[in-house]
């Protein structure tokens, strides 16, 4: 019981991290195409200021909890994926340096170049990501003699059709946030861009659940237990409650955008159970919550630390969220009182 | 290069790069939150103008140590698979925790007060970079209940292949983890001041925004003198517990080879590894080294000859790095009770060499910490867990040596330009003069 309420822990830490630190990315990739000039490139960074870095901390829960609850797949998934790990690491980096650096120093191309910077290292990372989790549906070639794949490995049709589903979805997120956080001709650019992402959403979205049936054996927990088809669905008319929004409210559009997210993660997740990671050689050697996961007393510790302050963490995270809710005008960041990126 | 040496390397130097931040941020948050304080309490506006400046300071260096954080989490993983599903039932915990307890608590509140001046009242504002503060030091402290369990594992049995809880509280509550976290804050305390005292000197020395920098000067001072004593104080019961639960390192910290009763400790000697013996011994202080180690002049120390080759760690790294971190902290307090003699006497400004001084000793306690970790990891060794696990038993098997340098460059490459942008951008801030008062008092 501890073991499958951990699992979902997890599952819900990776969604809940995607649904805040995608749209960070997103707005990472789309600001060199939506903000024209320095002015409003700074509003475009400034809309995620004050969060980014609180939505980071949630990968790194991610992975404390990866590590604490099963420390054989945290073993085995960071040794295994080293390479692109690396890279989203070193991502991860240059791009959480660059909103502090880019301001500080008064040059055309000083902030050119870290404007550069926080696009290709929001790119990566939100590619990386999904050909990552791609390959966990799919699960990866390893036995008790260790892993046998490469980066390379990695890069097959289903895992990079999953990095694009992955980057469209943080696109769009990215697009909606700035839809309403920024203001005038670059909410507008925003307005459009999400506009046009859509549909290209939408058909990748179509094209990886039916990749997914002959990829992965993600299908097989729904069939024996339809009624878990409920979220899929939900992800499903989420994804097309964002287009139906936008005619009215960016905002929620944009909420919508959060439940389409965190269902895809746990569309995935679901199909999963009770793997945390699958062996394509052999399921003989998949890592399940059952041989991967601490002892019960362990679990039990960190359920209650988990069940004591994570409602505090929500609770102080949704009010500096309504804090910082309102839209980011020129004016506010020529106000030298109050500090900006 | 094996992998086990490689690993190590990288470990050693993410690890040691970190901690060029963390001190100044555990230390920092603090004195800025003191300066806020002070704003609130008294209205003036001076010292509203100084927690900008030195805010503005504290946040070029948050950023880095935030995002080498991160490498250090993924690394354990990455490089270390063997240990972490070895110990992950144990060590995985207060990471986890740490995160949820702390890392939210700074990254939330740190944004409420950079961006929030005008949108939350004087008192909430003030509120938040304490709670930044507490956020920094709670997180240390996790990490250090951790890092004292692979120092001295308690709590435990082995089952299962692997080390697994059966009490959570001895491990988090284990002398040696509260001793590890009050002497590394503290530590981090000093840093945070000699920092503030010497931009103050630099100003004063220029002669520039005087009453601001004086009052600047004196909190730092009054700080670094209660942390400077607290380092000194916590590392002596430090000591005396790496004595009790680790005789290998504490003989190398003090290059003793042969067991004494009464054991004396020498002023100066140079350790002779490859003969187990001193190639030079002088000023001998009798019985002082039982008397550090146990509090008991007739206490027995064991030397390193007692133990097999293969359970004693480096002794030369481990023993140089120990005698200059001790000697660094007790100028510390020298240094912060000549200050704080000085601004009782009203003579700071007077004294221009030991403005000059505090100035050039900013670099010293960074120096004195770095040491302090080398001492207590390389001290450590053969063991990655001390007496359970060795350190070549730790590595990943799926790891090839090319990865490891691969990733190797790729730190070198990437720290040594944040590194050096950073330290620019503190250096060119430190520099400016504090910006005048705005007519609205800035919030």
């Amino acid at each position: 019981m501890l073991n499958t309420i951990w699992f979902a822990l997890w599952g819900l830490l990776w969604a809940v991290y995607f649904m805040l630190d995608g749209f960070d990315f997103g707005v990472g990739v789309l600001h060199p195409f939506i903000a024209k000039e320095d002015l409003e490139r700074r509003m475009v960074i400034n809309t995620i200021g004050p969060v980014w870095d609180g939505n980071e901390v949630w990968l790194i829960t991610a992975g404390g909890a990866t590590f604490a609850a099963f420390p054989t797949t945290y073993a085995y998934m960071f040794s295994y994926l080293y390479t692109p790990l690396f890279i989203i690491l070193a991502s991860l980096i240059l791009r959480g340096v660059s909103f502090e650096f880019r301001g500080k120093i008064e040059s055309e191309g000083w902030k050119k170049f870290w404007d550069f910077i926080i696009f290709l290292f929001s790119l990566i990372p939100a590619v990386l990501f999904g050909v990552a989790f791609g390959n966990i549906f799919m699960g990866l070639p390893f036995d008790t003699n260790g892993y046998h794949g490469t980066l390379f490995t990695l890069l097959n049709p289903y895992g990079l059709l999953t990095g694009v589903f992955f980057l469209l979805l943080f696109l769009e997120h990215g697009a909606l946030w700035l839809s309403f956080k920024a203001s005038n001709s670059v909410a507008e650019r925003a307005q459009a861009s999400a506009k046009k992402i859509w549909p290209l959403l939408l058909i990748v979205a179509v094209l990886f659940l039916a990749y997914t049936k002959f990829a992965t054996k993600l299908y097989n927990n729904y069939i024996s237990h339809p009624v878990w088809f409920i979220v899929p669905a939900i992800a499903v008319v989420s994804l097309l409650l964002i287009r139906a929004f936008m005619n009215s409210s960016y905002a929620k559009a944009f909420l919508s955008s959060c439940v389409t997210i965190v269902t895809v993660v746990f569309t995935g997740v679901i199909g999963l159970y009770p793997n945390l990671i699958p062996s394509s050689i052999n399921p003989a050697y998949n890592l399940t919550i059952f041989n991967s996961s601490s002892s019960q007393y362990t679990l039990k510790v960190m359920l209650i630390v988990a069940v004591i302050f994570v409602p505090i963490v929500i609770a102080y995270q949704l009010w500096a969220h309504m804090l910082f809710k309102g839209t980011i005008k020129k004016e506010d960041l020529e106000d030298k009182e109050v500090e900006t990126y | 290069m094996d992998t086990v040496l490689l690993a190590r390397w990288q470990f050693a130097m993410t690890a040691l790069f970190h901690f060029i931040f963390v001190p100044l941020t555990l230390g920092l948050s603090f004195l800025v939150a003191i300066m806020e304080t002070a704003y609130v309490r008294t209205g003036n506006e001076t010292y509203l103008r100084m927690t900008k400046f030195f805010g503005k300071l504290f946040l070029i260096n948050f950023a880095l140590g935030l995002v080498t954080g991160i490498t250090l989490e993924f690394e354990f993983g990455m490089n270390w698979a063997r240990y972490s599903k070895f110990v992950g039932d144990i060590f995985g915990a207060p990471l986890a925790i740490e995160a949820t307890m702390a890392f939210f608590l700074e990254s939330t509140f740190l944004g409420v007060w950079i961006f929030g001046w005008k949108k939350v009242s004087k008192k909430t504002h003030a509120l938040s970079i304490w709670l930044v503060a507490f956020g920094t030091n709670i997180s240390a402290l996790w990490i250090l209940i951790a890092n004292a369990w692979m120092q001295h594992p308690v709590g435990y049995v082995i089952r299962n292949g692997r080390a697994e809880f059966v009490n959570f509280w001895a491990a988090a509550l284990q002398p040696y983890a509260i001793l590890k976290f009050l002497h590394t804050v503290s530590a981090g305390y000093v840093v945070g001041s000699f920092f503030v005292m010497g931009i103050s000197a630099y100003h004063l020395l220029k002669n520039q925004e005087v009453d601001l920098f004086k009052k600047a000067f004196k909190i730092g001072a009054y700080f670094g003198l209660f942390a400077s004593l607290v380092v000194f104080i916590v590392g002596d019961l430090h000591a005396g517990e790496v004595a009790k639960t680790q005789p290998t390192k504490l003989a190398a910290m003090e290059s003793l080879w042969n067991t004494k009763k009464g054991a004396p400790m020498y002023l100066f000697l140079i350790p002779d590894e490859k003969h187990e013996r001193n190639a030079v011994e002088i000023f001998g202080i009798p019985k002082m080294l039982s008397v550090l180690a146990y509090h008991n002049p007739n206490a027995t120390v064991r030397g390193l000859k007692s133990f097999p080759k293969n359970d004693r760690p480096p002794v030369t790294i481990t023993f140089i790095s120990f005698r200059t971190m001790v000697a660094l902290g007790t100028l510390f307090v020298l240094l912060t009770l000549f200050a704080f003699y000085l601004i009782k006497k009203d003579k700071l400004l007077d004294k221009k060499w030991f403005l000059k001084l505090m100035l050039f000793a900013i670099p010293l306690p960074y120096l004195a910490c770095e040491l302090g970790w080398i001492v207590a990891e390389v001290g450590r060794q053969p063991w990655i867990v001390y007496g359970l696990l060795r350190t070549s038993q730790g590595t990943s098997t799926a790891v090839m040596p090319s990865q490891i340098i691969m990733t190797i460059i790729g730190f070198i490459f990437l720290y040594s330009i944040l590194g050096f942008i950073d330290i620019y951008l503190l250096i060119k801030y430190a520099k400016q003069v504090p910006e005048p008062a705005t007519k609205e008092g800035g919030y």
